[in-house]
């Protein structure tokens, strides 16, 4: 099969999180979408490493599943505190930084 | 071993000591901070006479010698080292520092005993004694600018050793100044130098000067000027002189030692060492003379009216300095230095007499309220006597041989010098009568109490104690004089040093006498041995002509002393009274001080009050700072409108931004 499939099916992912990513306002969601980006990177890492019959590609792909795992841990940490302290989950409330 | 690893040890031992006094300061007890300084120096001046002994092993082509420790920095034309220059003029000049320190430290031990701050002074002392060296035995420009400026900072803290004392404290800043000034002028001249040998060294900058340079060239004369300035203000000369009678703040000893004996010989042994230079630009030379000369006189006349002894001697230094920087300056090479090693001994000498007299007056300085103390303090008054012979030039007096020496070589030279020359004996009759004045009013005359009291036994004590030049009242705690006094019939180890001093006082003219012996010139003669000056010296004849002249003129102004203050002593207050124009302008010290604060303190406040309104407030404050906030405080304001605060947001622009990213990529590579 040609690589070119697997870009676009790649590139669709990402574009469907980084929408998600864009218009949802529920964090949680929005940290689901991040793994969907993550996820289509690594599916393009995985096709090209095949192509070139390297496995450099496949150990980027492991790594960023770990940065990905640490990442939730850390988002979900969030929320979690943000709700333990009675605040609505949601980022457009969140705006305490603004300038 | 050879003479530069004494070298070294000269240098090492004092600073050895300055470390170890200073380090154990608090583990020391009663004398041991000042026997271990005394040990130090008389281990340096141990090497020292260890460095004489081998350097005349060498023959007389080969006693040049240099070493280095390790190079500081050497980079493109720069070749700072660690050298030393070992060759008579070092050697010399370290013994008389290493050896008047010795017998100064070994002074101080007994006259410091009570001082709180008995440690601390002898750390300063060795320290003192250690920069002096490195400036006498430093093989290059930057190494003396090194040494140079530690003496100035070791003067600086023994003038206000006593640190509660407004007084010293004032006067050790403005020494501190004026050093510094003098310091500058040695960086700017060596600077000058440099710019056309290209080398730091001493030996092989000094080779080039006839190569470089041709005569008088205007780089050479400025350099050559500028390095003036700098002995000027070391050797207390016109008009860079005001610091020194003010350095009297400091302990006696420390008047003996650095501004009698040694620091104050730096400008001598500067314009010594830099003769290629300076014969190379006689016009420098020149204004070195004619300022020596100025101030041998100034001095010379203020010394007669000042009532504070120790400031008396303070301005007869001076006027001696003066002779001796008019010597080097006219080629009198050895018998200028000749002069400052008689002047060294017979004047630490007056100095440590003085501070056994100013020990029985319990502290008191002032002429006016001494007197008859001969009969109570026998030893002092023969030292005081023997001091003042050397000094007025009285022959068999060393100072007779070394000073006269000078002045004959002056109207040897003929011209112009032999004006400075006749002015050099008009200084001496001024010497003669200065010298005495004091002798006879401390010495002679009735007895004051205190000098009643010390004949029955009791030496006199303050009640309490008190600042010399103020009267204000103090008190004995660190920082201010212990509570003891101790006078040199009371203490052998300030007897022995005196002694010593007395002696070599007298006997110390034997190591030059025109065409007997002429030892200092046979000595010295390698270093000055490319000199053309030294060449054209007078002969035996007429050396002892100038000395006979010296000899009457000295008697003359002992004599004279003698008529007005002990034949008739009222005659005094009448030659004021005759004469109130010159002795108003002598006893104001010839509106000096008041001079410099008109031309350079004042504009100096103006300029810094002018900075602090104008420069400081409106254009800086107002205006580089006011303007610089604002823009930030703008620029930042527009930029905050861009933090929303939305996360979302943030995401929609960095999505925005990586697709322009791409986008650029993708067009510009197609």
């Amino acid at each position: 099969m040609p690589i070119g499939w697997y870009l676009v099916l790649s590139a669709l992912i990402f574009c469907i999180g980084a929408a998600g990513v864009l218009t949802r306002p529920n964090p949680l969601v929005i940290l689901l979408c991040l793994e969907l980006m993550l996820n289509a990177a690594n599916l393009s890492l995985v096709a090209f490493s095949r192509m070139w019959g390297g496995e450099d590609g496949q150990v980027f792909a492991l790594i960023v599943m770990v940065v990905a795992a640490c990442e939730v841990t850390v988002g979900l940490g969030l929320i979690v505190a943000i709700y333990r302290r009675q605040m609505a989950i949601n980022v457009d409330e969140l705006n305490e930084l603004h300038g | 071993m050879s003479p530069t690893t004494f070298g070294w040890l000269i240098l090492l031992f004092p600073l050895l000591g300055t470390i170890v006094i200073g380090l154990s300061y608090p583990r020391l007890s009663g004398r041991a901070a000042g026997w271990i300084g005394t040990a130090a120096i008389a281990l340096a001046f141990a090497s020292a006479i260890g460095a004489l002994i081998t350097i005349l092993g060498h023959s007389e082509n080969h006693r040049e010698l240099t070493s280095s420790l390790w190079n500081y920095d050497v980079t493109v034309g720069v070749n700072a080292q660690l050298s030393i220059l070992i060759d008579p003029l070092s050697v010399f000049m370290a013994l008389i520092v290493s050896g008047v320190s010795m017998l100064i430290h070994v002074y101080s031990v007994a006259y410091m005993d009570s001082d709180r701050g008995y440690t601390r002074y002898f750390a300063y002392l060795n320290f003192f004694v250690f920069s002096m060296l490195l400036l006498v035995l430093a093989g290059n420009f930057l190494l003396l600018i090194i040494g140079w400026a530690f003496v100035g900072a070791a003067s600086y803290m023994l003038i206000s050793f006593w640190y509660r004392r407004k007084t010293a404290t004032q006067a050790g800043m403005k020494a501190f100044v004026i050093n510094v000034l003098g310091d500058v002028g040695l960086v700017f001249g060596t600077f000058f130098i440099f710019k056309h040998t290209g080398t730091l060294d001493f030996v092989s900058a000094f080779r080039d000067v006839p190569h470089v340079f041709t005569h008088n060239q205007g780089d050479l004369v400025a350099g050559c000027l500028l390095l003036l300035v700098g002995a000027f203000a070391k050797s207390a000369q016109v008009p860079l002189h005001t610091w020194l009678p003010d350095a009297m703040e400091g302990p006696t000893p420390v008047s003996a030692l650095i501004h009698a004996a040694t620091m104050v010989t730096a400008g001598v042994y500067l314009i010594a060492r830099m003769h290629p230079l300076f014969e190379q630009a006689p016009a420098a030379a020149d204004v070195g003379a004619v300022v020596g000369c100025a101030t041998l006189l100034i001095a010379a006349t203020i010394a007669i009216v000042v009532t504070d002894i120790k400031r008396v001697i303070a301005y007869s230094t001076m006027s001696q300095i003066g002779y001796m920087i008019m010597g080097v300056s006219v080629g009198a090479y050895s018998a200028a230095l000749f002069h400052l090693m008689t002047h060294s001994f017979f004047k630490a000498l007056l100095f440590m007499s003085a501070g056994s007299l100013i020990s029985a007056m319990g502290g008191e300085q002032s002429l006016d309220k001494m007197g008859g103390f001969r009969k109570a303090m026998p030893f002092t008054f023969i030292c005081f006597i023997i001091g003042g012979l050397a000094l007025s030039g009285m022959p068999p007096f060393s100072g007779w041989l070394s000073k006269d020496d000078i002045i004959a070589y002056l109207d040897h030279r003929g011209g112009a010098f032999e004006v400075l020359g006749i002015l050099g004996y008009v200084g001496a009759l001024l010497t003669g009568i200065y010298t005495f004045r004091m002798i006879f009013r401390a010495f002679f005359g009735t007895p004051c109490e205190e000098a009643r009291e010390l004949e029955q036994g009791h030496l006199f004590h303050a009640e309490v104690p008190f600042n010399p030049q103020t009267g204000e009242q103090e008190d004995t705690d660190v920082g201010f004089p212990g509570p003891a006094h101790h006078i040199a019939e009371r203490d052998p180890v300030m007897k022995a040093p005196m002694g010593m001093l007395a002696l070599l006082a007298v006997v110390g003219g034997v190591l030059q006498i025109p065409g007997i012996d002429n030892g200092i010139q046979r000595f010295l003669a390698p270093t000055f041995a490319d000199s053309r000056l030294v060449r054209d010296a007078p002969s035996t004849g007429s050396d002892w002509l100038g000395l006979a002249v010296g000899a009457v003129i000295a008697i003359i102004g002992i004599s004279i002393a003698y008529r007005v203050w002990i034949v008739k002593p009222g005659t005094s207050t009448k030659l004021r009274e005759r004469f109130a124009l010159p002795y108003t302008l002598f006893v104001n010290k010839w509106y000096f001080d008041e001079l410099i604060d008109f031309a350079v303190v004042r504009p100096a406040q103006w300029g810094g009050r002018f900075a602090d309104s104008v420069l400081e407030r409106v254009v800086i404050a107002g205006g580089v700072t006011g303007s610089v906030t604002g823009l930030v405080r703008a620029g930042s304001a527009a930029v905050r409108r861009a933090q929303t605060g939305f996360v979302r947001y943030y995401a929609a622009l960095v999505v925005v931004g990586l697709s322009g990213l791409v986008l650029y990529f993708l067009i510009t590579s197609t």
